[in-house]
């Protein structure tokens, strides 16, 4: 019965929160109501061994420290356990009416389930600590969704410290690979999560989108064998685009109350009769091409010829071969 | 991992009463997110819990009265346990992510909690470092926004429109901000479209506080889980095939469906109110995508070539 399991825990965590000894694993047994057998199976050893080493894991996970240890006095081969309140208590914290605030809203953003659940029983234990901390909306809506179902997995390796090996369907290239990597990081950057680690086949950093993921995701190795490198900037890893300095410049014309995005770019405007005239700098015309054909006949290249040639090139591609 | 969500619950529950003596129990249980029903049931349980021994003295000692609970003898539990590494992580990268957006104005206070929640959470917080949460502000905007949020007056903004390359002039009542999908966003009813409408912050080129007061609408929060634009029922399904050099279009774009083919190509479907953009799109792809459908959308991304060369060929190119 679940509420028998909660009641023995809540009775555990009381009593070894009490004692400043450590306490045998018999006297705990004969302290704690619950183990000693009450008409169950409990009553052999091997089933309360089994019991209490199954609640030690759950005190564990839930992360209330267990202290295991034996006094100088105690005869016991087996170490006593403990918690320390020092170690299991929340330190004291107060918070302005603005920080509490601030605190709401950054509670606010997450969607993923496990991650609002962590960040609302957080909440519940500020307030248990005296702090009140108001989540409700305001006119400010942060919002981070992570439903991708690789997500709590990548989560919990970075959050371990161990590989992860899994399906990914790299763009452009049909199939699925499969990969071992060390994870440095998660990111979400533009609203999509993207994973930042070592690919271990490529013996390279690498940057994966979790939407890309196929399959289920293994995590491998002990906790703690993966570290990132120092000082390791994950939003720099992501914002990397080549650098490209402009060492040419294009002439434009652009028609009146058009091309807004261009004319951002622009080093230069001039009017131009019933036209405006734009200098752009440039590296390479195909990426001129990509920014500028987007604009039709509203924006015309009229020098270098290869930017020219490139837009042209694009849009002969979308015509039909024959002429109609 | 068939960790009962019951014991964190008690072990906070303890010191939150402890705290609040006469505490409604409807108010608790909103609080703690559970049924009242099973709020009581915890206070039950609570009942009969304590130091060994369980003598009297020994247990945790709590009195209702109507409807107002009050917690005498907690029996040791009386502080909270430590943030969990999920806990910290949560809380942390949070604050982070807000504190970095360029132009927030909490800024000074979310740097200040963060130190804080920091400290609280001690070790606990350390893989907070490996998840990073970035959201684009818009430095200049936002904090007027903001501003205007916080008296109630109406704005009056300069809007670029990518897709329809059309900039605008419009005054708009505000409602909300949005940070989502990595992007700021202002939601505001527009006098001139007589509608709520979402504006991204960075596309903002001007903006001034006016003197009108602003009266949007009630709006309701908006459902966000499926991301920040909804298809429409009278929405357009264009479909495109992307050569490997276009694949980007599928990971950028919010496509409906995404199918890889054997060859490489990858079909994509998307839905959209006003094809502007995808016939644009589709012009600055050239040869690297194919419109597959509708009609409709194929004619007029060729009109649109169609009038480009001309001009080109007009200029005497």
């Amino acid at each position: 019965m679940p509420e028998a399991k909660t009641e023995r825990l809540l009775n555990l965590v009381i009593c070894l929160l009490a004692t400043r000894r450590y306490l045998s694993v018999q006297q705990i047994r004969a302290a704690v109501p619950g183990y000693v057998g009450d008409g169950e199976r409990a009553g052999s050893e091997e089933a309360f061994r089994r019991m209490f080493e199954r609640d030690k894991r759950e005190l564990r996970e839930l992360g209330v420290p267990l202290e295991t240890g034996t006094d100088a006095m105690a005869h016991d081969d087996e170490p006593g356990y403990r918690i320390a309140r020092s170690d299991y208590e929340l330190p004291q914290i107060a918070l302005q009416p603005d920080e509490a605030a601030a605190l709401g809203l950054a509670a606010r953003l997450w969607q993923s389930a496990s991650l609002a659940g962590a960040a609302g029983s957080a909440l519940l234990k500020l307030a248990a600590a005296g702090v009140d901390v108001h989540s409700g909306e305001g006119t400010l809506t942060p919002r981070v969704a992570a439903s991708e179902p690789a997500f709590d997995a990548c989560l919990a390796a970075v959050r371990d410290g161990r590989q992860v090996r899994f399906g990914y369907r790299t763009a452009g290239r049909p199939g699925v690979q499969q990969r071992l990597v060390q994870p440095w990081g998660v990111v979400s950057w533009h609203g999509r999560w993207y994973l930042v680690g070592h690919d271990e086949a490529r013996a390279a950093e690498r940057v994966f989108r979790l939407s890309r993921f196929s399959g289920q995701v293994r995590l491998e190795g002990e906790p703690g064998s993966v570290s990132p490198p120092e000082n390791l900037d994950l939003r720099a890893v992501l914002a990397r685009a080549p650098a490209e300095a402009a060492t040419s410049t294009a002439r434009v014309r652009v028609r009146r109350e058009t091309c807004w995005a261009l004319r951002a770019e622009a080093s230069s405007i001039t009017a131009d009769g019933e036209a405006d005239l734009l200098e752009i700098g440039f590296a390479d015309p195909e990426r001129l091409a990509d920014r500028i054909a987007g604009f039709g006949a509203d924006a015309v290249v009229l020098a270098p010829e290869p930017a020219r040639q490139a837009v042209l090139r694009r849009w002969r591609a979308v015509l039909p071969e024959k002429p109609e | 991992m068939s960790v009962s969500a019951d014991l964190p619950r008690l072990l906070s529950l303890v010191p939150y009463l402890l705290a609040r003596p006469g505490a409604r129990v409807a108010e608790v249980a909103q609080v703690f997110g559970v049924s009242e029903d099973r709020l009581r049931k915890d206070l039950n349980l609570l009942w009969v819990c304590g130091l060994p021994g369980h003598g009297p003295g020994d247990l945790i000692d709590l009195e209702f009265e109507h409807d107002t609970v009050t917690l005498f003898e907690p029996q040791g539990v009386t502080r909270p346990l430590r943030l969990t590494s999920d806990e910290a992580l949560a809380l942390v990268v949070a604050l982070r992510a807000l504190a970095q957006t360029p132009g927030l104005t909490e800024r000074a206070a979310l740097d200040r909690v963060l130190i804080k929640v920091q400290e609280v959470a001690g070790a606990a917080a350390a893989p907070a470092g490996r998840v990073q949460v970035t959201v684009e502000g818009a430095e200049r905007v936002l904090p007027i926004v903001e501003q205007a949020l916080t008296t109630g007056r109406r704005l009056h903004l300069r809007y670029y429109v990518p897709g329809r390359d059309e900039s605008t002039e419009r005054d708009v009542d505000p409602i909300r901000v949005l940070l989502v999908e990595g992007h700021s966003y202002l939601e505001a009813w527009c006098t001139r479209a007589e509608a709520v409408r979402t504006f991204r912050l960075d596309r903002v080129a001007a903006l001034q506080i006016l003197d009108t007061p602003a009266a949007p609408p009630p709006v309701p929060d908006r459902d966000l889980s499926q991301g920040l634009f909804q298809a429409g029922p009278d929405d357009i399904l264009a479909r495109l095939m992307l050569h490997p050099g276009a694949g980007w279009v599928a990971d950028y774009y919010p496509c409906e469906s995404v199918q890889e083919q054997p060859d490489g190509t990858t079909v994509v479907a998307l839905r959209t109110p006003d094809t502007a953009w995808v016939e644009r799109l589709a012009l600055r792809l050239g040869g690297r995508a194919v419109v597959l459908g509708p009609e409709e959308l194929i004619e007029a991304v060729r009109a649109r070539a169609r009038a480009a060369l001309a001009a080109y060929g007009a200029s005497g190119g």
